[in-house]
Parts: C-alpha cells; sequence; structure tokens
C-alpha cells in the first residue's frame, strides 16, 4: 500500500495541467486542432512565442480567426497559406526551403564538409611533416631492450 | 598562409553578426507589398452611420495610417503626421484599430486631427487582412490600389522625407 502510494503521489502534478488557450471553443475537437496548428505559427507580437501560448491581443485575434476559418471547413494548408500571404514566411517556425532558406537548410552540412576536407588535409600533412625514423641495428637493439621485448620476437 | 586562416574566419563572423545585430527583428517584410491593397468598408469614426470603403480611393495616392488612442508610439508619430497633413499633399485616411470610438475621438480633439477621414475597425479583422501586427503602420496605396511601402512603426521626419515622400512624388507623377 505504501509502496503504491510513493508511486501514485509524483503522478498528482498531471493532473492539475495548465490550460494555455483561456478563449475556449464550444467544440473541444476544433480547439485541439486550433491549438495544434497554432503551435507552429509564430506570434508576430512576442516574437519567440507561438502562437498556441501568445497571451498578446494580436494571437487571441488570430486564434479566432483560425477557429472560424476551420468553421469554414478551410484545411489547415489553406490556413497556413492565408497567414503567410498576410505576415509572410516569419509566422512560421518551420522555414520554407527557398531560394533564399538554402544556406539555412544547407549551411551546416557546408561547414561540415569544410570542416571534414580540413581535417583530412591536416591529417595527410602531419603524416608526411614526420618522418618515419631510421634505426641501426644497435638502436633496434636497445630500443627492443627498453620495450622488454623477448629476443626471440625480434627483428 | 595557414595562420591568416583564423582571422579570415573571424572576418566571416564578424560580418554575419554584424548584419544580423543591425537588423531590427520587429521589421518583418510584408508580402503584401505590390500587392492590391484588400478592400474593406468600415463605419467612420466620427459618423458611424456612414462608410469608408477603399476601393473609394482608387485614382488617386493615398496613405492608411492604422492607428489607436490606446498605442503609445502613436504619440510619437502624431506631430509628423499633423506636419504632413499641413503639407496638403497626398490624403491620409486613418484606420482606428481595436479602439473605442469616444476614446478616439477623444485622442484626435486633443492631439489635432490629421486625417482626411478615419475609419474604425473595432475588431481588428481589417487589420489582419492588411497584416498589421503593431501599430502604428502605415501603407502607401498608388492610384490602382495597389500596395507600394508599409511602414512598420511611427514614422519619423527622417523616413518621411528620405522615402515617403520622394515616393508619394513618383507614384503621383504616373
Amino acid at each position: 500500500m505504501k509502496y503504491l502510494l510513493i508511486i501514485l503521489i509524483p503522478l498528482l502534478p498531471t493532473l492539475s495541467y495548465a490550460g494555455e488557450a483561456k478563449d475556449l471553443a464550444e467544440d473541444p475537437v476544433l480547439e485541439q486542432r486550433m491549438v495544434k496548428l497554432a503551435e507552429n505559427l509564430r506570434c508576430l507580437v512576442c516574437q519567440n512565442e507561438s502562437l498556441a501560448s501568445s497571451r498578446s491581443d494580436l494571437a487571441k485575434d488570430l486564434r479566432q480567426e483560425v477557429r472560424e476559418k476551420m468553421k469554414q471547413g478551410m484545411s489547415d494548408k489553406e490556413i497556413v497559406d492565408f497567414l503567410v500571404s498576410k505576415y509572410g514566411d516569419f509566422v512560421l517556425f518551420d522555414p520554407p526551403m527557398k531560394s533564399y532558406t538554402i544556406l539555412l537548410w544547407y549551411g551546416p552540412f557546408a561547414l561540415l564538409l569544410i570542416g571534414l576536407i580540413g581535417l583530412v588535409v591536416q591529417l595527410r600533412k602531419r603524416k608526411s611533416a614526420i618522418p618515419e625514423a631510421q634505426l641501426s641495428a644497435e638502436q633496434a637493439q636497445r630500443a627492443a631492450a627498453l620495450l622488454n621485448i623477448p629476443k626471440d620476437a625480434q627483428t | 598562409m595557414m595562420r591568416f586562416w583564423p582571422f579570415v574566419v573571424f572576418v566571416i563572423l564578424a560580418v554575419f553578426l554584424y548584419v544580423g545585430l543591425s537588423l531590427n527583428p520587429h521589421e518583418v517584410p510584408s508580402p503584401l507589398i505590390n500587392k492590391p491593397a484588400p478592400a474593406f468598408t468600415l463605419p467612420q469614426l466620427h459618423d458611424p452611420s456612414k462608410t469608408f470603403s477603399s476601393q473609394d480611393m482608387k485614382g488617386q495616392v493615398w496613405l492608411l495610417n492604422v492607428w489607436a488612442s490606446w498605442c503609445v508610439s502613436c504619440r510619437e508619430e502624431h506631430p509628423v503626421l499633423m506636419a504632413l497633413a499641413r503639407k496638403n499633399i497626398v490624403p491620409v485616411y486613418g484606420l482606428d484599430y481595436k479602439d473605442k470610438n469616444p476614446d478616439g475621438e477623444a485622442w484626435l480633439r486633443n492631439g489635432g486631427n490629421p486625417y482626411t477621414l478615419v475609419a474604425t475597425d473595432a475588431d481588428g479583422r481589417v487589420g489582419i487582412d492588411y497584416g498589421v501586427y503593431g501599430v502604428p503602420e502605415t501603407y502607401v496605396i498608388d492610384k490602382q490600389g495597389v500596395i507600394r511601402y508599409k511602414q512598420i512603426g511611427a514614422i519619423t521626419h527622417e523616413n518621411l522625407q528620405g522615402k515617403i515622400l520622394p515616393l508619394i512624388a513618383e507614384l503621383q507623377a504616373k
């Protein structure tokens, strides 16, 4: 019994979750769809917050706009396209592939490639910079003695 | 040659940082530039029984200034708009955004009214259509009803002289 309680107590906070969007629509399914869509959209007033979590007036209005467009039967893509046509790609948290976002999408890979090439060049240079040491018979013997290599394994 | 590399990398990084830091993240380029201004018909502030329609403005260059009595930067912008209105170069139409009519009227009574006419957008619907996200914002709309320029934030004397007035002169000459 005691152990069961210990297991159950940490689960208590999950029962009291904070509702993000206070302006609840009457339709919970639609509300869920709206929140899911709005989580991937940027609030333009407080720029690092999503449209779903922002408390700004504009975010409230835009959530309402999204709800109404959903009620009118518009698809998620149509709604996102509408917002992009008004506010630009900036509303998207996931920037689309375009000519001016190539650097953003492929820049890290380019840097990785440059780094790899640099590494290979460096390693090759080092290899040729350090010549293999040539030992005389006497030196080889001394080295073997220092390294404690058994006599029969020499040469 | 090798020892210059760190310096080269530093210069490249510095250029990126300089450009990044000198941009204003609140100025989001509007996708509406060079697109037809969204049409609207809204009640007038001083006489809500009458309406103002953006379609009425076809054939002339005009400014649409989005403002509100609750907007702090609008106070800063107001004298610039008053000066512009006195010059009589271009009609300035106001869009009182998400405001209460008495508040808007009181604001114009106290500070002076630079607008040819003010329409009210009480629920912010037209604002969304115009991609308004921070007041004040000003749109320069040409004779064909196309948005040519959007000023985000208050108009200052500098960008009025340097950008907006030359653009208006150019559009009016067309």
